[in-house]
């Protein structure tokens, strides 16, 4: 597919990355040429200097051909602007970033007017998914899957979990659960595990199930935790504001940190019902103050990564909170992930994703959709949603009678509003939503995971 | 330095080299000369040595600049090493320092000969001196891109270092995709030249050994008189084809993607286009009491001012005997060159406008001393590095010409020899004038000199920078 990103920030970046890896051809356009120098020596694209909202850079850029355009500069009115140039130049289909929340209510109407083929908004997705993880606090990540039905819940194994030395064909019966095991996480490897896997400390384990069963199973092993009432998000940023949001619409205390006088008095005015504090969210007698120590949630979202990590820290040492941290530019995975921060977040990754799934969709409509897509462990996995739109090879023969590729996993079907953990007796029908958790290659089409 | 991956991409470059020799083998073959079971045993000893050294993939698959450069120049190295050794194997150049001369001529397009008769030559050996013109022409690395997924978008350094030119562009977003046009650009060339040539007359075997020379920008003929010995419509025809094969590559690539416009308003083209007619008229009024039509006359400074400029170095003709103002005006073409993104050598059109553009803005300087200039190619600003770049290429590339003549100058032989050798080697073009003019050939100097200009035609294929950052100790240096 041809693809051109206006704007090289970091969500640029980490889609040029991941779509150059994928195999489509990229022109970038971007006003900056020391960026782009910088990306030309790092990845295979073509790069331009210009503003993609010119004409002239537009048709340099190859945008009568192109497929997709994807406008990710800084500014909302730029993206919005050089997708309908874009649209008016070219048939491709485009997709713009907004993210102020002043355009949030009219999303859909500025999607339909402008033809746009979908709006993204990182802060937003990224707020939707810190709310998940308040909601079920357990879990350090949640993906949901066919519109909230089932989900994927990842979490770690912590010293002295009765889960540590089972192996995996014993955990029914120790349990008697109705969950599936899909990915372990056991420090840079990736698993998929089969009945002999043994559980590890420090594991983090991923599982399908609906929330009922999953609450059930956490409860059995003692890990379960209630939802978050109340909590401090240090930073007010555009994540806080529709964190605090989602939050305080679920009933949940939200207390927001930020230095910026100006800043507190505009959320003060958007959000009533919240408690605003203009103060460093780095001064620990502050904190405290705020009852930091007995809070349930706690998210770190403030500008700067490094401050976050270190808020996360510590809140982790005074306290039993729930953390949520947000890193927005480092790329210390290794480093990170040993660190005890709770959950992380990372709002570009979360977009790249987002923007992923449209681009396979978009590739092959035929007999498969993707529908949702997640990267996992650092994108060494992958989970995948696919609507079953035709009957096909994969359809109506029992999936122990199917050769699937190593590393491939059918974790969840839903049928008419039933989920099933499938078993070798299960067969997958059309219109089905089928839930697939790959390591090593990718897809995207359903059928890709059969053996050639 | 990740010497590691250096050895890995060596390894891909030797397997290919065992392909690549199979073909002069398969003539051997055709011919039933003896000469080809030693192409057939260097084929299979290099293929063992790639797979060799690629058995495992190194852990690290980190290609920054500085492995890039080092590993296309030991890549240029390392194949002219094994390149020479079946023309010693075959009995056709009994010394190995010849034979290197002759590959690395051969490789890097030069088309110096150390032969005095090319003529009793084995078949097989003559196919495998033209062939590595036409391998050496696009270059090896642009061909394993097109074939081979290497690593990601860090070849974009191994291209850089290949390919001729201020600044490398790519057609299309993918490395791969870009190699694979032009590729197919040059195969199309090539097929072209072979059929005409045929056409007009010319037997098969040479035609397809003077079209890897023409296209490949080469000149390795496989008659003592060069070109001289066919007739004039193989003459003009290998004119053509040798200007088409001085064009820069994006001309195609513009035409073929139903962009003519912008063909058609390419820079450095147009002028690379006036630079050979006005040449060449210069030359056909000089001349023109030196033949006996005015038919030959056109056809020989043609034939000379396109062999020249593209650094082919097929002669029609002795041009040492032409008056003092035609030879230097060939001289001059020689520093010129063909354009960027092509297969011919020397300086080339693009880093000349781009040095007379700068000379005008230093001089407009003077007058308006607060000017803001900036220099402009195809309408589009020229960046400060590019042209930073382009003043540095000149620097090293005269320091190199006078460094390389001083050191050949210990054979003794006249100035201009030693001067239009060096000239020759730097530019890749082939003959000189005087005791290397067309008719003569390289086997006067001695073995020291032959090694400075063996340095010299890769360090001028390469552009400069990969042999001279392979002079660097800090290069080699672990980080």
């Amino acid at each position: 597919m041809d693809i051109i990103i206006v704007g090289c920030g970091k969500v640029g970046y980490t889609l040029v990355e991941q779509l150059s890896s994928e195999e489509h051809n990229i022109v970038v356009i971007d006003e900056n040429p020391n960026k782009l120098q910088y990306l030309t020596e790092k990845l295979d694209v073509i790069c331009i200097v210009g503003n993609g909202i010119n004409h002239e850079t537009l048709l340099d850029a190859g945008i009568e051909t192109a497929d997709l355009l994807i406008a990710v500069t800084g500014d909302d009115e730029k993206n919005l602007l050089c997708c309908v140039v874009a649209k008016k130049t070219g048939h491709c289909h485009t997709i713009a970033r907004v993210r102020n929340p002043i355009y949030n209510d009219e999303i859909e109407f500025l999607k339909k007017e402008f033809g746009l083929a979908m709006i993204i908004n990182p802060e937003q997705t990224a707020a939707n998914e810190i709310s998940r993880i308040f909601q079920f606090p357990t879990a350090i990540r949640v993906d949901s899957f066919a519109k909230g039905h089932f989900e994927l819940l990842h979490f770690k194994i912590a010293a002295g979990s009765p889960l540590i030395g089972l192996k995996l064909f014993n955990l029914h019966s120790a349990f008697h659960t109705n969950v599936l095991v899909c990915i372990v996480m056991r420090g840079d490897e990736v698993i998929i595990p089969n009945g002999n896997f043994e559980f590890n400390e420090n594991d983090i384990v991923s599982i399908a199930s609906q929330r009922h069963h999953a609450i059930e199973f956490f409860r059995k092993i003692g890990i379960m935790k209630t939802r978050v009432e109340n909590a401090i998000l240090a930073g007010g940023g555009k994540i806080s504001y529709y964190l605090a949001r989602a939050l305080l619409q679920s009933g949940t205390r939200v207390t927001i940190i930020d230095i910026d006088r100006a800043r507190c008095e505009h959320l003060a005015s958007i959000l009533p019902d919240a408690t605003i504090i203009c103060g460093d969210a780095t001064d620990q007698d502050l904190l405290m103050q705020e009852g930091l120590d007995h809070v349930d949630g706690f998210a770190a979202l403030t500008g700067l990564d490094e401050e976050n990590i270190l808020l996360s820290l510590y809140t982790n040492k005074v306290s039993n909170a729930k953390t949520v941290t947000k890193i927005n530019r480092i790329t210390f995975n290794s480093v990170i992930n040993e660190l005890n921060l709770g959950s992380v977040i990372y709002p570009r990754i979360i977009t790249a994703d987002y923007i992923l799934k449209y681009v396979r969709s978009t590739n092959n409509p035929k007999d498969s959709n993707v529908e949702t897509l997640y990267k996992l462990a650092g994108g060494k996995a992958e989970a995948l949603e696919f609507i079953i739109k035709a009957d096909s090879p994969i359809t109506g023969t029992p999936l122990q009678d199917l050769h699937f590729r190593k590393n491939t996993l059918i974790c969840c079907i839903y049928r008419n509003g039933k989920v099933i953990l499938p078993s070798g007796q299960s067969v997958i029908k059309k219109d089905d939503s089928v839930l697939v958790v790959i390591s090593g290659y990718r897809i995207s089409d359903i059928l890709e995971t059969l053996e050639d | 330095m990740n010497y590691f991956i250096v050895l890995y991409i060596l390894g891909h470059i030797l397997k290919f080299e065992g392909l690549f020799l199979l073909l002069p083998a398969l003539v051997g073959l055709i011919y039933r000369e003896y000469a080809g079971f030693s192409y057939l045993a260097m084929a299979g000893v290099c293929y063992l040595l790639g797979t060799l050294l690629n058995r495992k993939k190194p852990s690290s698959q980190n290609l920054y600049t500085r492995e890039g450069f080092v590993t296309v120049a030991l890549s240029w190295i390392v194949m002219s090493i094994f390149g020479a050794l079946p023309f010693v194997l075959a009995g056709d150049i009994p010394s190995y320092v010849d034979a290197l001369f002759e590959t690395i001529s051969g490789f890097t397009t030069t088309g110096s000969s150390i032969l005095t008769d090319v003529e009793v030559l084995s078949r097989t050996s003559l196919f495998w001196r033209s062939f590595t013109h036409w391998v050496g022409g696009m270059g090896v690395f642009v061909f394993i891109m097109a074939v081979l997924p290497l690593m990601g978008g860090s070849t974009m350094n191994l291209m850089k270092a290949e390919s001729p030119g201020p600044s490398v562009s790519k057609f299309v977003p993918r490395v791969k995709d870009t190699a694979k046009i032009l590729y197919g650009i040059y195969i199309a060339i090539t097929v072209c030249e072979i059929i005409i040539l045929c056409v007009f007359g010319m037997p098969l075997f040479d035609s397809l050994t003077t079209s890897f020379g023409t296209v490949g920008t080469g000149g390795f003929g496989i008659k003592n008189s060069s070109i001289a010995a066919y007739s004039p419509a193989i003459q003009y025809t290998v004119t053509v084809f040798m200007i088409l094969s001085g064009v820069n590559y994006t001309l195609y690539f513009c035409i073929l993607s139903k962009r003519l416009k912008e063909a058609f308003k390419l820079e450095e083209v147009r002028w690379y286009l006036f630079i050979i007619f006005a040449a060449a008229f210069v030359i056909i009024c000089n001349t023109r009491h030196m033949y006996p039509t005015l038919e030959e006359t056109v056809r020989h400074s043609f034939f000379q001012v396109g062999s020249i400029i593209t650094t082919t170095g097929y002669a029609t003709t002795d041009f040492d005997l032409w008056p003092e103002m035609s030879k230097m005006i060939l001289v001059i073409l020689m520093f010129v060159g063909a354009c960027a993104g092509s297969t011919g050598g020397g300086i080339k059109v693009s880093r000349v406008l781009i040095m007379f553009k700068t000379i005008r803005k230093e001089l407009s300087l003077i007058i308006h001393p607060r000017e803001v200039r900036r220099i402009r190619m195809d309408s589009h600003v020229i960046e400060h590095d590019t042209v930073r770049s382009v003043n540095v290429f000149i620097a090293i590339y005269f320091v190199l010409l006078l460094a390389s003549s001083l050191l050949i100058s210990v054979d003794g032989l006249d100035f201009t020899s030693n001067f239009t050798a060096v000239v020759s080697a730097i530019n890749n073009i082939g003959p000189g004038l005087s005791l290397v003019g067309p008719t003569q050939n390289f086997s006067v100097f001695s073995a020291f000199s032959k090694l400075v200009l063996m340095f010299d035609m890769l360090a001028g294929r390469l552009e400069m920078f990969p042999m001279m950052v392979m002079l660097m100790p800090t290069t080699w240096k672990k980080r």
